[in-house]
């Protein structure tokens, strides 16, 4: 059975499983100027429920020794706790085998990665890389420093003023130079879902490898690597309920074994002389060092966490979240939203005539409501439509109605002062 | 004092009329000096100009994009430098800049920093020192002769 047949035979989330659901949240009871906190910065980051705090304790309680060393009772424990967690992520984003997840410290290390040894090897001097005009600085940075290093050239795939990429210049900008196209799922500065199955499509029928950022896309929908068809794929844990600090790379286990290491040091080696040094296998060849394991175990759990809310109900619930939000905010004259994709997820990226997103964003923590207020680390989505930042409500599925009504009458208020 | 003080006391009715109807913003043509400022952290980005005979400022003006905080300390600032010697304009940022760094229970300011007053608010949100400082860390650019200006 599919994630979308399962979650149908659950039945869609009630308001009472909402409600059980923010008791598991420590944050969600916290309370500012007299009023319960409203979060909608989860783009940004999310909050951790009960049970991934728990399980860092638990870890540091019972569980700690270092992985893949001694003999000892903890350090089994401990290496099945994180060997257990990677299988777990396996299942969670579909992947064929769990030689095939990588531990990163987020969505960016997983980026730079490919770009230090998938890059480096096979770019050469007039060689191609294909990005998009809604990348996060992330996605954009690392294959900048890549070209440079190589003397190659960086594309980026155009989009029109809803927020949507233009899939026939991205098909002209496909060539025999290309050598990695590198596309956000979601964007985190406009919410657009990209057609990343179909983006794939058309770079594999040239023959060229796609790297699918999903730092926005993992936390929010169902994922399945090998039915998209990405030869990468990368996403941040504290987006998905987890820890700061721990990510994951997805890779093609043919890829990633003709790649070179990355950092050189301890678990990535089979074995050393100051001669030769032989390279560990799959996944160790690309986790130096001894890795971030409570953050591992707390990726696990927030993945157990998801899973059990189910990934498809998210999914159903955060659209109706986000057409009640879109209501909102179009009925107040005045503000206008950045980002109006016909395929979107959870973010409301917006500006005020009378009122800078900064202040926007003041005045609201004011009222208890936390968004963001900036260029979101993407400062060629705010260059393309010619603003210097937009205020952002980003949301997750603990979120209400209730929440972005809130969000309405308070931007009534900011009107009014700025008016 | 209660939230609902703070938040007025960071918003005055100044600060919004500054905001709204700023004043001196404009491209100055014949400019001794002038320098452009930003706030990475936002993307606030403003052009100070300024007008020297010997060492006195006779005209200042802006143009740029902000926050209210940030363009209505700009918009303020050019209704005081004018008429004051280099010395003078530094002098004025030092004090402003130590009111809106103070700590939130220090005592009030003694009266002599006149319109620059309603800025006191900002020392209640450290996070908005910047927006209330940018204008003024690019006019002290502008008077050292840094075009390319000041990054804060």
């Amino acid at each position: 059975m599919s994630i979308k047949q399962i979650d149908a035979a659950r039945g869609a989330l009630t308001d009472s499983d909402i409600e059980r659901i923010r008791s598991e949240f420590p944050c969600l009871q916290l309370h500012r100027h007299g009023k319960r906190l409203v979060y909608l910065d989860n783009a940004a980051t999310t909050q951790k429920p009960r049970a991934v705090i728990d399980a860092l304790s638990r870890y540091y309680e019972g569980q700690n020794a270092n992985v893949h060393r001694g003999v000892h009772y903890l350090s089994g424990v401990a290496t099945d706790l994180y060997e257990s967690a990677r299988k777990r992520i396996k299942e969670f984003l579909g992947a064929h085998l769990v030689c095939e997840i990588i531990f990163t410290r987020g969505a960016t290390e997983g980026i730079n990665l490919v770009a230090q040894t998938f890059g480096r090897q096979r770019v050469r001097v007039g060689d191609e890389i294909l990005i998009s005009a809604m990348e996060h600085h992330s996605n954009i940075v690392p294959w900048q420093m890549l070209c440079e290093e190589k003397g190659a050239h960086l594309r980026v795939i155009p989009m029109n003023d809803r927020g949507e990429l233009l899939l026939d210049e991205y098909e002209a900008l496909l060539n025999e130079r290309t050598r990695l196209v590198s596309v956000v799922h979601v964007s985190n500065a406009l919410g657009t879902i990209n057609p990343v199955r179909q983006i794939i499509e058309m770079a594999h029928a040239r023959g060229i490898p796609v790297l699918v950022d999903g730092a926005q896309s993992a936390p929010h929908m169902p994922i399945n690597v090998v039915e998209l068809g990405c030869d990468f794929f990368v996403c941040s844990g504290h987006k998905m309920m987890g820890p700061t600090g721990i990510g994951v790379l997805y890779g093609r286990a043919e890829l990633l074994d003709s790649m070179p290491p990355w950092h050189g040091g301890g678990d990535m080696i089979l074995s050393v002389t100051f001669e030769k040094t032989i390279y560990n296998g799959l996944p160790q060849k690309f986790e130096a060092g001894t890795p971030h394991i409570e953050g591992v175990v707390g990726l696990a759990e927030a993945i157990r966490y998801l899973e059990g809310v189910g990934m498809g109900r998210i999914a159903a619930y955060e659209a109706e979240l986000l057409a009640h939000g879109t209501h909102v905010l179009e009925a107040i004259d005045g503000v206008k939203l950045i980002g109006t994709a016909r395929e979107k997820a959870g973010v409301l990226s917006f500006v005020m005539d009378t009122t800078h997103p900064h202040d926007i964003g003041q005045l609201l923590d004011e009222e208890g409501i936390a968004i963001r207020a900036g260029h979101h680390c993407a400062q060629p989505v705010m260059q393309r439509f010619g603003i210097p930042a937009t205020a952002r409500a980003s949301l997750a599925f603990y979120n209400t109605r209730e929440e972005l009504d809130l969000l309405g009458k308070a931007l009534l208020k900011v009107k009014k002062m700025f008016g | 004092m209660s939230d609902e003080a703070k938040k007025r006391t960071l918003y005055e009715q100044v600060i919004l009329d500054h905001n709204k109807n700023p004043r001196n913003c404009r491209v100055m043509a014949n400019a001794s000096c002038r320098s452009e400022g930003f706030n990475a952290l936002c993307g606030d980005q403003f052009t100070v100009f300024l007008k020297l005979e010997d060492d006195k400022i006779v005209d200042v003006s802006f143009q740029g994009c902000g926050c209210a905080i940030s363009k209505s300390s700009a918009s303020i600032m050019t209704t005081v430098l004018k008429g004051k010697t280099k010395a003078e304009a530094e002098a004025l940022f030092a004090r402003f800049h130590d009111m809106v760094t103070s700590e939130p229970d220090a005592p009030a300011p003694p009266g002599d920093l006149g319109k620059l007053e309603v800025f006191c608010g900002v020392r209640e949100y450290p996070v908005r020192v910047k927006c209330a400082t940018l204008a003024w860390h690019t006019m002290i650019a502008a008077l050292e002769g840094k075009k390319e200006g000041t990054q804060i």
